[in-house]
């Protein structure tokens, strides 16, 4: 089949960037995108051109290091799927495609598709976490979690950090992301004791790293890979509400740990 | 080189807890005095680094991905192993450490092994205590199943995605940290070498992977966890960034690398679909566990599955392992595939595929009670092929993935240079010629959170350690050859892309070094990997330049080390002539085509020494006892 490309190029974060025009006309409809792009990408430096940068590791739908938008959509068409998993046969023979990086002030570009997303691991620093240092660890069956807990706790830790949710929100919030990464923690036992102080910092950092707010368009939840549901966000604002209500919890988590 | 393991005396019950006494602290007020260099951020590295600083050392971490959460352990499917006896079904710290010896096919060390077993059972309290949301039964206590070969239930799992799970809770442990300030992290940042100053690992040179600068770091000591090998075959299970460069300069300062040919092929991979192929996607073999293996009992058979009458399948695995069935070990289940498929029975494009069947689960069980164990598998799957796995047998094929050879590393996992670590898939130490499914996690992170961050207190206590800083020369020298790497390979202009040599080394291993292995095939691979070499530094081509995000150099740099170390990989297994775990020797099988083992022989880890650019590595052993698990034929029968 044969795609037409339109690719943001983009040298370096203070170059300014244009889409390029590349025609990929032997494209086999098993191969993923991404393997679409290596395939021009080899042309390319065959060429003595510059390939297009993007980022990619995995390539099973599970490191969250790939992403860019597909025709304004993150991750391209197909529900539920991370670009790598993403293959051609989901295209039509003619398709032009059009693919531009995660837009997003909290995600400056660094080269072409490749974005800085270092402001999602700044809110995981701020209180991403149980503190609880090695060896200091109960019997793991100490504490029974209702089958149903911890399920739920998985459907958020199912999370995999790519940014889509952002990219793909008309206000670049991050709502999902953290609303998933909060809910995994404040459902289980265990981290209830840093519940309050938790979500208020993560949501705090947040706030300075950038991201907008939410007003539920849910553009989210429509293109998250892993099918996060925005049912998690009302759960971070319930948090949220709960320790601005009640004040801080008892214990302090990044600054009281034994470190 | 004079080998020496480090283990302690004792039996072998006993042998962690005397040296965990026996070992020297550090006075906790002197921690913080101690600078600790980890290299990647796996489960291996995240944990290590976390305990450490824990523990009050400073330490910085480094990885290439853009963040530390996403290490290639993230894609671990399965599980992990404990010796939890939850389930009351005979399992123990015993059994455990027993059976990962037996699956090691006899190359491990007992001593590692019996220590792994005996931390696997703290592992599960720590990733628990983290929030790592394991599965559950009703009753709200932690789920088990059996995996990859056990008889026993002793897996931990998070759906689909445990190595996510732990590694998340890993990287939360490190963010923690690195919020406290006792981790520096440098993500998007590629180890170009290990800087020994006067016989001990001083430090390492980086390159920056977006702006391209090449630097130095000091530190007191350096752990490598920096992930396996696999790779160098093109064509496997790990992800693409990973690469075989920091353990490989490591190895050229002087750690010795061993037993490079204990490759593991994993048997249930979604087979190649064409010349396109950048990865090949491994599905949890737990899938095992309820489909059955088969192909057509008539070779060149083409009609469609559901076509083919029960009487003309071959369950193979059922007829010939009467006992274990479908959930023989790894590498029996994979030399069997090649085994049908080379007799012409394969299925799929090509004929390099064997079916994996649910029809029979499906009904025993219902559709839902399988979508709710592998639901997330037959997803993967249908996306990748374009097939509905729960209507038409899966095809799978065999496919590198992991790698149970690695740097040489003592008791204390301290290689052959003092003040250098190493840890995780990286080493060597655990898995002996064959790992047992579920046992990868739990050797990361064992090593991580509860042995490294012992044996390295006793270094820093009785090492004599002068106060160096990156203005030693030393360092100077290790960045200039950096530097020159980088713009030799930049400057050859050639005519070739990087990954057509990367392609071409793979399918040479593969094919020569792959699931079967010869004589003739090994010296053939001998003879051609140099060749490649050095058409690779005459004819590469490198766009761009060093001063930027440049992630063809990125590769160019590690192919640079592939293409060495492959020659490292089938050195050894020319030198192995018997068969062992993942190494088999067509020479070397019983009369019914199993592997046949040479322990008079072969009862040893091979520990190879580089000895300069162009000449033959030299061959150290480490001669291995089994006081505790007698060697026998292993029998799936």
């Amino acid at each position: 089949m044969k795609i037409t490309l339109n690719v943001w190029r983009q040298k370096g974060a203070s170059d300014v960037g244009r889409l390029a025009t590349y025609e990929v006309p032997d494209v086999s409809p098993d191969s993923s995108f991404l393997e679409m792009l290596d395939v021009l990408n080899q042309r390319l430096i065959e060429k003595g051109e510059e390939p297009i940068a993007f980022d990619h590791d995995c390539r099973e739908g599970i490191c969250g290091m790939c992403g860019f938008m597909i025709n304004g959509v993150a991750h391209g068409p197909e529900a539920a799927t991370t670009v790598c998993q993403l293959h051609m046969r989901k295209f039509k023979d003619g398709d032009a495609l059009t693919l531009e990086p995660w837009r997003s002030r909290a995600f400056p570009v660094l080269k072409d598709l490749v974005v800085n997303r270092s402001a999602f691991d700044r809110i995981v620093q701020a209180g991403g976490f149980i503190s609880v240092a090695t060896g200091n660890a109960p019997d793991g069956n100490a504490i029974p979690i209702p089958k149903r807990t911890a399920d739920l706790a998985m459907d958020a830790a199912a999370c995999i950090g790519c940014g889509a949710c952002v990219a793909s929100c008309p206000n670049g919030a991050a709502m999902l992301f953290v609303s998933a990464f909060v809910s995994k923690l404040n459902l289980l036992p265990q981290g209830q004791s840093e519940k309050k102080e938790r979500v208020r910092r993560m949501v705090e950092q947040m706030e300075k790293e950038g991201f907008g707010s939410c007003t539920n368009y849910e553009e989210c939840e429509a293109v998250c890979p892993k099918e996060i549901g925005t049912h998690f966000i009302a759960r971070l604002n319930r948090d949220f509400l709960g320790s601005a209500i009640t004040g801080p919890g008892q214990t302090s988590s990044a600054s009281g740990g034994a470190g | 080189m004079e080998l020496n393991a480090r283990i302690p005396s004792g039996p072998i019950q006993s042998k962690w807890d005397k040296h965990r006494f026996e070992m020297k602290l550090v006075n906790p007020a002197n921690k913080r005095r101690y600078n600790i260099i980890v290299v990647g951020s796996g489960l291996a590295g995240a944990s290590a680094a976390a305990s450490l600083a824990e523990l009050g050392y400073n330490v910085q971490c480094f990885c290439y991905q853009d963040s530390p959460r996403r290490a290639h352990s993230i894609a671990a499917q399965g599980g992990i192993n404990a010796a939890k006896n939850y389930q009351n079904d005979g399992d123990s710290v015993w059994r455990l450490f027993y059976d990962t010896v037996k699956g090691g096919d006899f190359r491990a060390r007992e001593a590692n092994v019996y220590r792994l077993a005996q931390v696997s059972v703290n592992i599960i309290d720590q990733c628990v205590a983290q929030g790592v949301p394991f599965a559950r039964e009703y009753g709200g206590l932690l789920a088990n199943r059996s995996f990859g070969g056990a008889q026993v239930s002793r897996t931990f799992y998070a759906r689909g995605q445990t190595g996510q799970q732990l590694l998340l809770g890993a990287y939360q442990a490190l963010e923690r940290q690195i919020a406290l300030g006792k981790v520096t992290m440098f993500p998007r940042t590629e180890m170009l070498d290990v800087v020994v100053v006067n016989g001990q690992a001083r430090g390492i040179v980086v390159r920056d992977m977006v702006s391209g600068r090449i630097s130095s770091v000091a530190a007191d000591a350096v752990v490598l966890g920096t992930g396996g090998y696999g790779n160098v075959f093109y064509l496997s299970t790990n992800a693409k960034g990973c690469n075989v460069t920091a353990a490989w300069r490591a190895h050229k300062r002087g750690a010795l690398f061993a037993n490079p040919c204990y490759t593991q092929i994993h048997p249930t991979c979604i087979p190649v679909a064409g010349e396109h192929q950048s990865k090949l996607t491994l599905m949890s073999e737990s899938l095992r566990n309820d489909g059955r293996v088969w192909v057509p009992k008539r070779a060149g058979d083409t009609r469609r599955p559901d076509q083919i009458p029960e009487d003309e399948r071959d369950y193979y695995l059922e007829r010939k392992y009467p006992s274990f069935g479908n959930l023989v070990p790894r590498d029996v289940a994979s030399r069997n595939a090649k085994q049908v498929c080379d007799e012409g029975r394969g299925v799929g494009r090509g004929g390099l595929g064997v079916y994996l069947d649910f029809a029979d689960a499906i009904k025993r069980l219902g559709k839902n009670a399988v979508a709710e164990r592998y639901g997330n598998l037959f997803q993967m799957y249908e996306r990748i092929t374009g097939e509905d796995g729960y209507t038409v047998p899966m095809r799978i094929y065999p496919a590198i993935h992991y790698a149970m050879g690695g740097i040489w590393v003592d008791y204390n996992l301290m290689t052959t240079v003092p003040g250098l670590y190493c840890i995780g898939e990286a080493n060597f130490s655990d898995h002996g010629a064959n790992r047992l499914g579920a046992s990868a996690l739990m050797q990361g992170l064992g090593d991580g959170y509860f042995v490294l961050p012992y044996t390295i207190g006793d270094y820093l206590a009785t090492a004599k350690l002068e106060k160096i800083g990156t203005d030693h020369a030393e360092f100077a020298r290790s960045e200039a050859e950096a530097n020159t790497l980088t713009r030799k390979l930049l400057a050859v202009k050639g005519k070739r892309t990087v990954d057509s040599f990367h392609r071409e080394l793979g399918k040479l291993l593969w094919d020569k070094c792959g699931m079967a292995r010869n004589e003739a095939g090994l010296k053939e691979a001998l003879a051609r990997i140099p060749t490649l070499r050095d058409e690779y530094w005459k004819n590469v081509t490198v766009p761009g330049s060093g001063e930027e995000l440049n992630q063809e150099l990125e590769k160019a740099g590690r192919v640079a080390d592939f293409l060495e170390f492959g020659e490292l990989l089938v050195t050894d297994a020319l030198h192995r002539t018997e068969s062992c775990g993942g190494h088999f020797r067509e020479e070397s099988q019983t009369p019914e085509g199993e592997a046949a083992r040479k322990d008079d022989e072969f009862s040893y880890a091979a520990a190879w020494e580089w000895k300069g650019a162009g000449t033959a590595p030299a061959l150290n052993k480490e001669p291995l006892t089994f006081e505790h698990v007698k060697p026998a034929q292993r029998s799936y029968k």
